[in-house]
């Protein structure tokens, strides 16, 4: 019998059972279009997160202190910021940050507690997270501790409503402070909400907020800005090299690590591969499961036609026409399963993205993947009982009720 | 070896293991069976008449014994061979008549076209052999009925269209009758005497003596071995001329 002819056969053998035929490619629909779904699912999420640590900022340089051990603190501190905007070359702003804990912010009658950051002029630019309306805090309000304060968009919203509260008064813990302008609003990213913190100069928080530390004007992180792509290199290891002599310590062993952009992204993909090989490996799972489902079904296919088995061997089919037969019909089973898989995946993501339940991102690659898995499934799970129907014994076969 | 004889067994041994005491169902069985015979074999259940139809057919390899089909030793061919000996030199018919419920009556008789390796036909080449098969047998206007639309005797004879549509010189025919009611049974007998008239060897097992009549030959089986075998005596030669009788089979 031709190869073709056996096609044939199998698929009229698929035919005379419709419904069963359908449920049990149902498992290998399922576990296709949930790796092509999953895999969506984990790329949307890591493309989201790329999103957000670009939103911090373009050509983006982090300089945090390493984590001190006792006795001797971390030492990052506000003039090695200034140090750093006069020193290092092909940079275009370099802001400075310290945080305290929550404080309650008041006005009026309304007050609750908000995160608040010190920050340095160069923060909306460095970090581009724009001023809506007023003005954000200059070096001079730095250099002479101005008790003014910036808001982020949701706070000035909670707080003042509709009322404008650019030069408001507002009470900051203990310290009242004239509002100079509110925040664009920014979202979160990674995990912070830009509309839901306050900042003032960074000199006020160390005086009014931080005035019992032991180390004074330290900062926890200081940003920086390259002016383009091309001087993210050479910035790096001027502010390497500045910060190491600042320090007293060499450069292979700092006090602080310095990350770009693409660290972070790096460092946030990483996490991500875990969670998105933690679902592949779950869709993986229930594709397995649909490859006992179709051995199931065949296993039971090939008792039921035991005897017709019988009848084709004694008018000539070798045995190796019966295995073909029946693992062509596992084949064209997990294939067309896998085909409408691939198509239900595709559906399945874009549905997803267009209702806003989860971005998501096809991955070419996992189509071809998931399509091959389905028909790997349904040769591996086809050839036990195809095999048990090519041995059978035809006399055994042909007394079979 | 005798050039006309087209089976030939010597000192066939079946044993089965199964039960308590190893079953010999086969005990030292030795025939020769010339080209264009009609040859019945007669026997209780039991006898062993099965098992040598089955060892005959290619479907069961005796425990001890030799088995030359066409002067070729059946127990030197693998499995390639033996599927293609089933497939074009001998034909089965069943007493259940063994076809396949959910094909037409044509596609059964096809069937073995499909599973044929040497001179092949084509698609439309099959179907008209298929078609001139059944026409053959008289089921010209029954081509796309399934088994299951069929009378019995209608089914038998779509098997023995499927039996002869690669040609054999051999029709092994187990119980063919068997199910079936005396009208039809003198149709497919007619049948059978019909294809030995035009040179078939036919070997065919029942338990029935008027059955058996029709043949040329008798063989009597008793526990695993021929208690008699000679010339049918009582050969009733023109009992069912059923093919003729029936309007444009022939």
């Amino acid at each position: 019998m031709t190869f073709i002819e056996t096609i044939g056969v199998a698929w009229e053998g698929l035919l005379l059972n419709k419904l069963r035929s359908f449920l049990t490619t149902l498992g290998v629909i399922i576990g296709v279009a949930a790796v092509i779904l999953m895999i969506a699912i984990s790329a949307g999420a890591a493309a989201a997160i790329a999103d957000q640590i670009n939103a911090l900022g373009t050509n983006l340089i982090l300089i945090s202190a390493q984590r001190g051990t006792p006795g001797k603190p971390p030492t990052l501190v506000y003039d090695d910021a200034l140090a750093l905007a006069q020193g290092v070359k092909g940079i275009s702003g370099v802001a400075a940050e310290q945080s305290v804990t929550d404080q309650v912010i008041q006005w009026g009658t309304a007050n609750f507690t908000i995160p608040t950051l010190g920050e340095t002029p160069d923060f909306p630019t460095v970090r581009q997270v724009p001023v809506g309306s007023g003005r954000f805090f200059t070096q001079v309000d730095l250099d002479r501790k101005n008790k003014v304060i910036v808001l982020g968009s949701k706070v000035a919203h909670d707080l003042f409503g509709d009322t404008n509260p650019v030069d408001q008064e507002v009470m900051l813990g203990n310290t009242h402070l004239t509002v100079i302008g509110v925040m664009a609003p920014k979202g979160s990213v990674g995990g912070v909400d830009y509309d839901d913190q306050v900042y003032v100069p960074l000199t006020v928080l160390y005086q009014r907020y931080l005035a019992n530390t032991p180390v004074q004007n330290r900062v926890r992180a200081i940003y920086v800005s390259a002016a383009s792509a091309e001087t993210m290199d050479s910035a790096i290891s001027q502010i390497k090299t500045l910060l190491a002599r600042r320090h007293g310590v060499t450069v292979s062993n700092p006090d602080f690590t310095v990350q770009t952009q693409q660290d972070i992204i790096q460092t946030q993909q990483a996490t991500t591969e875990t969670f998105r090989t933690l679902l592949a490996w779950v869709a993986a799972v229930s594709l397995l499961v649909g490859g006992i489902g179709i051995m199931n079904i065949m296993l039971v296919s090939v008792t039921e036609r035991t005897r017709e088995i019988g009848v084709r061997v004694s008018i000539g089919a070798r045995p190796d026409d019966v295995r073909m037969q029946f693992l062509l019909e596992a084949l064209i089973l997990s294939l067309f399963g896998g085909l409408v898989g691939v198509v239900a995946g595709i559906g399945g993501a874009w549905l997803f993205n267009e209702t806003g339940v989860m971005r998501t991102a096809l991955v070419p690659w996992s189509l071809g993947l998931a399509f091959a898995a389905a028909a790997a499934v349904g040769i591996v799970f086809g050839y036990f009982p195809a095999n048990t129907a090519a041995n059978l014994d035809p006399i055994e076969a042909l007394r079979h009720e | 070896m005798d050039n006309d004889s087209l089976i030939r067994v010597e000192n066939l041994v079946k044993i089965y293991d199964g039960g308590e005491v190893p079953l010999r169902a086969l005990d030292g069985v030795s025939l020769t069976i010339a080209r264009g015979e009609f040859v019945a074999i007669m026997g209780h259940s039991g006898s062993g008449k099965s098992t040598l139809m089955n060892v005959l057919g290619a479907l069961d390899r005796p425990t001890e014994g030799r088995y030359w089909l066409d002067g070729e030793d059946v127990g030197e061919m693998d499995v390639e061979e033996l599927a293609d000996l089933r497939n074009r030199r001998i034909g089965f018919i069943f007493q259940s008549f063994n076809l396949l419920p959910r094909l037409s009556a044509l596609q059964n008789v096809r069937l073995p076209m499909l599973y044929r390796l040497e001179n092949r036909l084509d698609a439309a080449k099959r179907e008209k052999t298929a078609i001139a098969a059944l026409e053959v047998v008289g089921l010209g206007s029954r081509l796309y009925h399934r088994p299951n639309q069929l009378s019995g005797g209608q089914q038998q004879r779509v098997a023995i269209a499927r039996a002869l549509i690669n040609q054999p010189a051999l029709i092994l025919a187990d119980e063919p009758t068997g199910n079936l009611d005396t009208k039809s049974s003198e149709e497919i007998i007619g049948i059978l005497q019909n294809l030995n008239r035009q040179g078939v060897t036919i070997v065919m097992v029942t338990h029935e003596s008027d059955v058996a009549a029709h043949a040329g030959r008798i063989v009597h089986m008793k526990d695993g071995k021929i208690m008699t075998d000679g010339p049918n005596g009582h050969r009733q030669r023109d009992a069912a001329p059923a093919l003729e009788s029936r309007g444009g089979a022939a």
